[in-house]
């Protein structure tokens, strides 16, 4: 909202304060500054000039006229003007040499055209006024020659640009924001509806209400005689530019003057298209209405209608129709002035995607009793500015309603704020605010919904007010102003009340919460997680979660992978991308490859984040519950049930060095045994130890995949994958060759319990190294499993130290060289006892493994 | 000791035998040219098998009237090298000092990334730093889907369908418009899953993923975080409210560090505020007219934060608590504007896009 500040002193009487200091106290009391706007305080030295004659310049590109003007000196000036839209004995704004125009754009005594100039003529443009401008200003006769045009027109003001919430429709006026003015200043307000339209006498057109939930007010009143060449008065031009709107025709202007200053949008029909009884309703299967844009628009069966005996004539509250429309000839107006259900319009504007002045007003709730005085203040400034005769009759359809009362305690205020305001101060803020205050209870406490159109659209059923309710002693019965319909709830009074009391008073109080457990086991393995892998060298991402199709086209998933199976996005920001992602690496892959394109080659990377896996039988909606009670637990589960499940993952990929070359010697390049290692970091911040098996998986390259899995109770529960990523994978997403990739489900990996001490025991160890050969194809993780259990209780340790094909394995072989580390707990291990122990394992693993003893 | 003796077989070192020992000791001693050859040089002449070290073993094995002198004797001899060695070894330790460990030198300054560096995303470490201020105030952390019903986001926060603040969510619908279902566009929706789900009272902190369809540029992106946090106890008031954000303010900003309150609107609360922090940069002092200017808070002396306000008795009635019981208090913040503050980060965009030269810096900790 827009806000010259010469409107708004109109209607209240401010101070001698800046600009600023009017904002800052509408900041405080909500409706918040976006933006000053200073106008005209940069010019000077401009005044009213007469044309007294002038001589058309020829030979030149355009038709340069050299004038002379009376500007209240001594002698008139020579100016040369490239307008041609003036007389001579017209009035017109002259800049003087020396004079300052917008911009600080000077004027100076020149020669042009062969000519002296001696100042300039000015255009509504040059003069800050309008954004272009066809010719220059021509002012009305009676105005003074030599007075100084600034003050004349008043083009020194200010405007505030506020931030108006979507609870406070009535500060979307000149009315509203001058009502907080007053109260912020604490000066007398004028309200510039409070005037009293004389008695009508018949109506002014035939109309009625055919639904009473679309509309509950609806007044017509009528001019006729109008001009329709009359022009817009400049001033009123001044005002609507300054407060963002275009001036379009007199007629039109005066509809949006009227909506600026008191708030209730206004419609104008030609009245000589109209044909029989106006009725509002709403829109019939089938109905058309081509509005003001020369849109054919399908009317949807929920909107809100203006109709005469032809069908739709406007789209109540968002746009007219182009048929009844003021054209340049109408001389006949009609002037809708009506209350809406706010609801209705807000539907109705977003099905058609038409967001008007009108509509943000509606939407957010206009004064029910403005329709009557907003119609009279149009037709007298149409009477006024067009020459024409305001009609004696008045339409006034109305349905009903009852005001909405609420009845709280005189301290409820202080209790929601924790201060004390006292009994007096809360009632004269909320007479501040236009409501009424009495003693005492209501006899009914009325709600919300049965009070015609509400304005917020919220329900408010008797039984939720009666829970609202709050209760106490010394009750106030609260009636809001017709101007408030936001106000329907103890808490919106508690809330006036400390708002203009001051936000900045609140003191401030740390309650004392009780003790609370910390985090979950869970939230700190995520922690742990994410510690360990930086610290293992990996640098977090986080990416966003949208997927397409082609990502998991380039992943090589196959037609029936669960991972297809996705939740796709409405409106997503890309086509490309519309589905939520089920896996991690889409994203992750991406991330290296812009690393990689940017120079970084040598990178690892990690990232923690749900995916989306819709089950398949999950239904396809989640209800929408009602709100005016807790939701019963079988409700809750049917929104649950249709949202997919949402695990948490856990992702590495890496490429190129993971440790790097330098001056100590060549590096080592990532492999896909880093990312099984990574797999192996989280799971031992889980307490969990992993079990790797070799597996064919998309998107791994098939000979160098590892299962993850953990045992769960008593069952082996796959958790994920790791390994060297595809080739084909690695082509489609641009990686460097034998990117390697981890991903693993972070929710399956439940933190173990508490640690268990390890004895440690004082004596010596006793060390036994074996070499063993095993078929090629046998997975190492079975000898050592072998060797341990083979080797009993002894073992403190078993480390494999190398890995050895050749020909000295043998053919189809490879030797294992293990050093087993043997320690009892309580005493020194002979020779024969540790010798004993490894042939134990050495025979296990020959019988479960086939492995030989080398050399043996 | 033994007391008895074999004369026989003992046969007591010799004077001269003696002073030979010491002299070949002491000369070897000092021709050890490093603490190796002393090393060994102690061991052939000072060590168990020495000449010196068996003479002194046999003199209990001699006569009594033999045992003084010739003790006296070895002891002299077995102090001189004694004093040698001790001597010697000075030397060479000096000697050593003084080259050797200079030979040694090494350029210290060569450079060493040979383990790769990894870092948290500060997105990641910010949200724990918040979440754990509020942990210690006794505060628990709740979690709720990133796709989430409709009712959660919107119904059960009193942001009925036509509400107009609904309009101003932007919001990814799931699947259709009438599925119930959204991509969440606050962290508000854990407020009702935590008053559903917990005991009262509730003191939560509910940091998260949320998103709206906004394009990525400097300042927006679709998909960001905040973190909400929420109390519902027995008479809690705004001046609870605004303690509670007084202190956190003091404890991620510093003692002195407080907010401000500016009247607003959200559905979910009944009072509304914006949530100021004083500017943590210039205290406020670049807002006075004649000061320095300050580029954190663009010298208005307090930076725009977040929301806040009492929870709206409608939002408290949909989940099953009684306002005429309970109140409660609910506050909110972005974390990529606290980021861009606290850290002067400039670029949303750089927190999106991964680059490993934007997130390494942060470390563990932000």
């Amino acid at each position: 909202m827009k806000v010259p500040l010469s409107w708004l002193r109109e209607h209240v009487d401010l101070p001698a304060v800046t600009a600023q200091e009017v904002a800052d106290r509408l900041t405080a009391a909500g409706l918040k500054l976006e933006a000053i706007t200073s106008h005209g305080h940069e010019i000077k030295n401009v005044v009213v000039g007469r044309v007294l004659e002038f001589e058309e310049l020829a030979g030149f590109k355009k038709p340069i006229r050299h004038c002379l003007v009376e500007v209240g000196e001594a002698a008139p000036r020579e100016i040369v003007c490239g307008a041609t839209n003036f007389a001579a004995g017209d009035l017109v704004p002259v800049a003087l040499p020396g004079a300052v125009l917008p911009g600080g754009f000077e004027i100076g005594s020149r020669k042009t055209y062969g000519r002296l100039s001696d100042g300039m003529i000015c255009s509504e443009a040059e003069l800050g006024v309008a954004d272009s401008s066809p010719g220059i200003l021509v002012l009305a006769q009676d105005t003074p020659v030599g007075a100084d045009v600034v003050e004349l027109l008043g083009l020194r003001d200010d405007v505030l640009e506020l931030e108006i919430t979507p609870d406070c429709g009535y500060a979307l006026s000149i009315r509203g924001v001058a009502r907080e003015a007053a109260t912020a200043f604490g000066v007398p307000f004028r309200d510039p509806a409070a005037v009293s339209p004389p008695a009508a006498s018949g109506e002014a057109w035939p109309a009625s209400i055919g639904d009473p939930t679309a509309c509950d007010r609806f007044v017509l009143r009528g001019v006729s005689g109008f001009d329709p060449g009359a022009e817009t008065p400049l001033w009123m031009r001044v005002r609507l530019a300054r407060a963002g709107m275009r001036s379009v025709s007199l007629a039109v202007d005066v509809t949006n003057y009227v909506m600026l200053e008191l708030g209730q949008p206004l419609h104008a029909f030609d009245r000589s298209r109209l044909s029989g009884e106006i009725v509002v309703r709403r829109a019939r299967q089938g109905e058309t209405l081509e509005t003001l844009d020369h849109v054919v628009r399908t009317l949807h069966e929920d909107d809100i209608l203006i109709t005469d005996d032809s069908g739709p004539i406007s789209m109540a509250g968002t746009m007219g129709g182009l048929h009844t429309e003021i054209s340049a000839g109408s001389t006949e107006i009609l002037i809708e002035a009506a209350h809406f259900s706010a609801t209705g319009i807000a539907r109705e504007s977003r099905r058609h995607n038409l967001v008007s002045e009108a509509s943000k007003r509606f939407e957010r709730g206009v004064d029910r009793e403005l329709p009557l005085v907003a119609s009279w203040r149009a037709v007298q400034l149409l009477a006024e500015l067009g020459g024409a005769t305001a009609e004696p009759g008045v339409t006034h359809a109305q349905v009903q309603v009852a005001p909405v009362t609420i009845t709280i305690p005189a301290d409820h205020p202080d209790r929601v704020a924790g201060m004390t305001y006292g009994r007096e101060a809360v009632i004269r803020r909320l007479e501040q605010v236009g409501c009424t205050v009495t003693e005492g209870a209501a006899q009914t406490q009325s709600a919300a919904a049965e009070h015609g159109v509400a304005a917020t659209g919220m329900v408010s059923t008797g039984d939720l007010a009666d829970r609202l309710a709050v209760r106490g002693d010394d009750l106030i019965t609260v009636t809001p102003p017709s101007w408030r319909p936001d106000l329907t709830d103890p808490n919106d009074l508690a809330e006036e009340v400390i708002r203009l009391e001051g936000y900045d008073r609140l003191p401030s109080v740390l309650p004392a919460a009780p003790a609370g457990a910390g985090l979950t086991e869970e939230q700190r393995l995520r922690r742990r997680a994410g510690r360990a892998l930086a610290l293992a060298g990996y640098v977090e991402v986080l990416s966003y979660p949208f997927i397409g199709a082609r990502d998991l086209d380039d992943l090589q998933l196959g037609e029936g992978d669960p991972r297809r199976r996705m939740t796709r996005l409405v409106n997503p920001l890309s086509e490309d991308e519309p589905y939520m992602r089920t896996t991690l690496l889409p994203g992750l892959l991406k991330t290296l490859a812009r690393n990689a394109g940017r120079g970084f080659t040598d990178v690892a990377l990690f990232e923690t984040g749900l995916v989306y896996r819709p089950e398949p039988d999950a239904p396809a909606t989640a209800p929408i519950l009602p709100v005016h009670r807790r939701p019963s637990a079988g409700e809750l589960a049917e929104i649950e049930r249709a949202l997919p499940r949402q695990p948490l993952r856990v992702a590495v990929v890496l490429a190129g060095e993971f440790e790097r070359s330098g001056w100590w010697g060549k590096g080592r390049q990532a492999t896909w045994a880093d990312a099984i290692e990574a797999a192996r970091t989280i799971a031992r911040e889980a307490g969990a130890e992993l079990e790797i098996r070799a597996d064919r998986h998309e998107p791994w390259h098939p000979g160098r995949c590892a299962e993850l899995a953990v045992a769960g109770g008593g069952e082996r529960v796959v958790v994920g994958h790791a390994g060297e990523l595809h080739p084909r994978v690695i082509e489609a997403y641009g990686l460097p060759p034998r990117t390697a990739a981890m991903e693993l489900e972070l929710s399956a990996l439940r933190p173990g319990g508490p640690v268990e001490t390890p004895a440690v025991s004082a004596y010596p160890v006793a060390t036994q190294d074996v070499a063993l050969t095993v078929a090629v194809a046998t997975p190492v993780a079975e000898v050592e499993a072998a060797l341990r259990e083979g080797a009993g209780e002894l073992l403190e340790s078993i480390r494999l130290f190398d890995v050895y094909t050749g020909p000295q394995a043998g053919e189809g072989n490879k030797s294992l060289a293990y050093t087993l580390r043997f320690r009892a707990p309580d005493r020194t291990l002979t020779a024969e006892e540790a010798t004993a122990a490894r042939d134990a394992a050495v025979a296990l693993a020959a019988e479960r493994a086939g492995a030989h003893l080398r050399g043996a | 000791m033994s007391n008895t003796y074999d004369p026989v077989e003992v046969t007591p070192l010799h004077a001269d035998q003696v002073a030979q020992a010491q002299d070949d000791a002491v000369a070897a001693i000092a021709a050890a040219r490093d603490l190796d050859e002393l090393k060994q040089a102690r061991l052939t002449h000072a060590g168990d098998r020495s000449p010196i070290a068996l003479a002194n073993r046999e003199i209990g094995a001699l006569p009594p009237a033999a045992r003084a002198e010739a003790g006296k004797r070895i002891g002299a001899a077995r102090k001189a090298i004694g004093e040698a060695l001790a001597a010697r070894q000075a030397e060479l330790e000096a000697d050593r000092d003084a080259r050797v460990l200079i030979e040694e030198t090494v350029d210290v300054t060569l450079p060493w990334d040979r383990a790769p560096r990894g870092a948290r995303h500060p997105l990641t470490t910010l949200q724990e730093r918040i979440a754990d201020a509020f942990i210690a105030m006794g505060y628990e952390m709740a979690e709720g889907p990133e796709l989430e019903g409709e009712w959660f986001n919107f119904d059960a926060l009193n942001i009925a369908p036509d509400h107009p603040a609904r309009s101003d969510h932007d919001t990814f619908f799931v699947e259709s418009t009438a599925s119930g279902k959204v991509l969440r566009t606050q962290t508000s929706p854990v407020q009702i899953r935590a008053l559903l789900s917990r005991p009262l009272p509730v003191y939560v902190i509910s940091p998260g993923k949320v998103f709206r369809t906004d394009e990525l540029d400097a300042t927006h992106t679709p998909v960001f975080h905040q973190v909400e946090g929420l109390a519902v106890d027995k008479g809690l008031t705004m001046a609870h409210l605004k303690g509670t954000l007084d202190r956190f303010a003091a404890v991620m900003f510093g003692e002195g560090i407080t907010t401000r309150f500016r009247p607003n609107y959200f559905p979910f609360t009944e009072p509304s505020a914006e949530l100021d922090l004083r500017c943590f940069v210039c205290r406020g002092s670049s807002a006075v007219p004649g000061n320095p200017p300050c580029r954190t808070c663009k010298s208005e002396g307090w930076i725009e934060w977040g929301g806040c306000g009492m929870v709206n008795p409608r939002v408290l009635i949909a989940c099953g608590v009684d306002p005429a019981v309970y109140s409660g208090f609910a506050f909110g913040m972005g974390i990529e504007r606290t980021l861009m503050f606290r850290h002067n980060a400039e670029d949303m965009r750089d927190m999106v896009e991964g680059d490993i030269r934007f997130t390494l810096p942060f470390g563990m900790e932000v």
